[in-house]
């Protein structure tokens, strides 16, 4: 795609990283350029025009000018800075696993519309939702459908025969569930639960509003969130690493959890 | 690295060893070196034995975790400082800028780093262990959290007040408002609502 010297778009910050004296590399995820990364400059001064309006987890308005090797950010206004998100750790932490997860998806400068519209939306939920853990599972679920990645929850993904109303198998290397016969062969399947494949295949075809109306307990919220997790990492080849700190906090205890069970 | 390959050879290593420095780029690097190669014996002397001194005798005052020649610190020896408080940073080069101030007297502890989930750094890997015993003796009336305003430093100073109120412990974080000599057009919502938030009665 060529684009002009100096371009306006709007963008969520996913990421920044320390760049000499006093600037930053910010990682843009844009809605017609995708993810890039571009240079701010200087913003890591208190009295920088910038630094505030490009924080990480903030939807912005940017403008940006060519340079010879990355962008650079020329002006900045933001647009929501998801307060809420920023006041409560569980919600925070959310937030972060969420631009992760955008961000190791997104190859750069691939076109990424709906990607931008899903983290949009995901960072709004995230300030205001009962059960934050929810929405990390729609986001994961709906992201590894944009990205190419959707398991096969419909019949088994090896004899193609239609699933019972049975417990199942989940295999993140085979790319889907199995039937009880195949999965008990396939080597790495876990057993998958009848409610956790149904809560698997309305996040995969649902709306969020359809999905936050399932009640889940703790276990079966907990089961979906394992199954979920291992085929992430399995697709990225890579671990998530928010994700630590998300356990975490949980493991602590010392904070009041956002709705587990919702 | 790309050097100039009719060079020398501890020519070229110099350089090489320059360009590992953080700012410095492969132009750089070369100046500093020629440089040295016409600068005076001593100063080269000089440069050479402060960098060895640096690493052979400077440690981590085992209170504060800042950096130091002596141990406990200068800062934490000092009678003169006030002991039941103690001003929470990220990083040694934090406290040089609180220093400047003139306006602190307490202590300080260093925490090397900030809470960062995205890059697998988490409250474990900071010296949060080595905080949580000096709050022990019960002599430690206020900590200030004092990390920077943006999301990681929010990230950690919300951690640590979690986990330092209920030890009976006064935690408070720094103000956050607009820089002297800004300009109000330029202040992102959030800096602004802080301000606005922490407005004071004119005297």
């Amino acid at each position: 795609m060529t684009t002009p010297r100096i371009y306006k778009t709007e963008a969520i910050v996913l990421r920044q990283r320390k760049l000499g004296e006093a600037g930053k590399i910010v990682t843009l995820y844009t809605p017609n350029y995708g993810k890039l990364d571009a240079v701010a400059k200087g913003v890591r001064r208190p009295k920088s025009r910038l630094g505030g309006h490009l924080e990480v987890l903030t939807h912005t308005a940017v403008m940006l000018a060519q340079g010879r090797n990355l962008d650079v950010v020329t002006q900045a206004q933001a647009m929501e800075s998801f307060a809420p998100l920023r006041a409560d750790l569980h919600r925070l932490s959310r937030a972060l696993y969420a631009a992760e997860l955008v961000d190791r998806f997104s190859p750069e400068g691939a076109e990424g519309y709906h990607v931008f519209q899903l983290l949009l939306a995901t960072l709004r939920r995230l300030t205001t939702a009962k059960n934050a853990d929810t929405v990390l599972r729609h986001l994961e679920m709906q992201l590894l459908s944009l990205a190419g990645f959707q398991p096969q929850l419909a019949r088994c993904v090896s004899c193609q025969r239609a699933l019972a109303a049975t417990p199942n198998y989940f295999s993140p290397a085979a790319g889907g569930v199995l039937c009880p016969s195949c999965g008990q062969e396939a080597g790495g399947a876990r057993p998958l639960s009848l409610n956790a494949l149904k809560v698997m295949r309305l996040l995969q075809g649902g709306s969020f509003a359809e999905v936050s109306r399932v009640r889940m307990g703790p276990a079966l919220a907990q089961e979906v969130e394992m199954h979920l997790r291992v085929y992430v990492i399995h697709m990225l080849e890579r671990d998530v690493r928010s994700a630590a700190f998300i356990d975490r906090l949980r493991r602590e205890g010392f904070w009041e959890p956002v709705g587990v069970s919702g | 690295m790309d050097v100039t390959p009719s060079a020398a050879g501890p020519v070229v290593r110099l350089i090489e060893e320059f360009h590992k420095l953080p700012g410095v780029g492969p132009k750089s690097a070369q100046r500093l070196t020629y440089y040295l190669l016409r600068a005076p014996q001593e100063e080269a002397r000089a440069l050479a034995e402060a960098i060895l001194e640096v690493k052979e005798k400077i440690t981590f005052c085992s209170t504060c975790q800042n950096v130091t020649d002596r141990d406990p610190c200068l800062i934490c020896a000092n009678p003169a400082r006030d002991p039941s408080l103690i001003c929470v940073v990220e990083e040694p080069l934090d406290i040089l800028a609180l220093e400047r101030t003139r306006s602190y007297d307490g202590l300080y502890h260093v925490l090397n780093g900030v809470i960062s989930p995205m890059d697998g750094v988490g409250p474990e890997h900071l010296k949060v262990e080595e905080l949580l015993a000096r709050l022990k003796g019960g002599a430690v009336q206020e900590v200030i959290l004092a990390t920077n305003p943006n999301l990681e430093g929010e990230a950690t100073a919300m951690y640590l007040s979690r986990l330092l109120r209920p030890l009976g412990v006064r935690v408070t974080r720094l103000a956050r408002g607009l820089p002297s000599g800004a300009d109000l057009e330029y202040a992102d919502d959030l800096t602004l609502t802080r301000a606005l938030e922490g407005r004071q009665e004119m005297d």
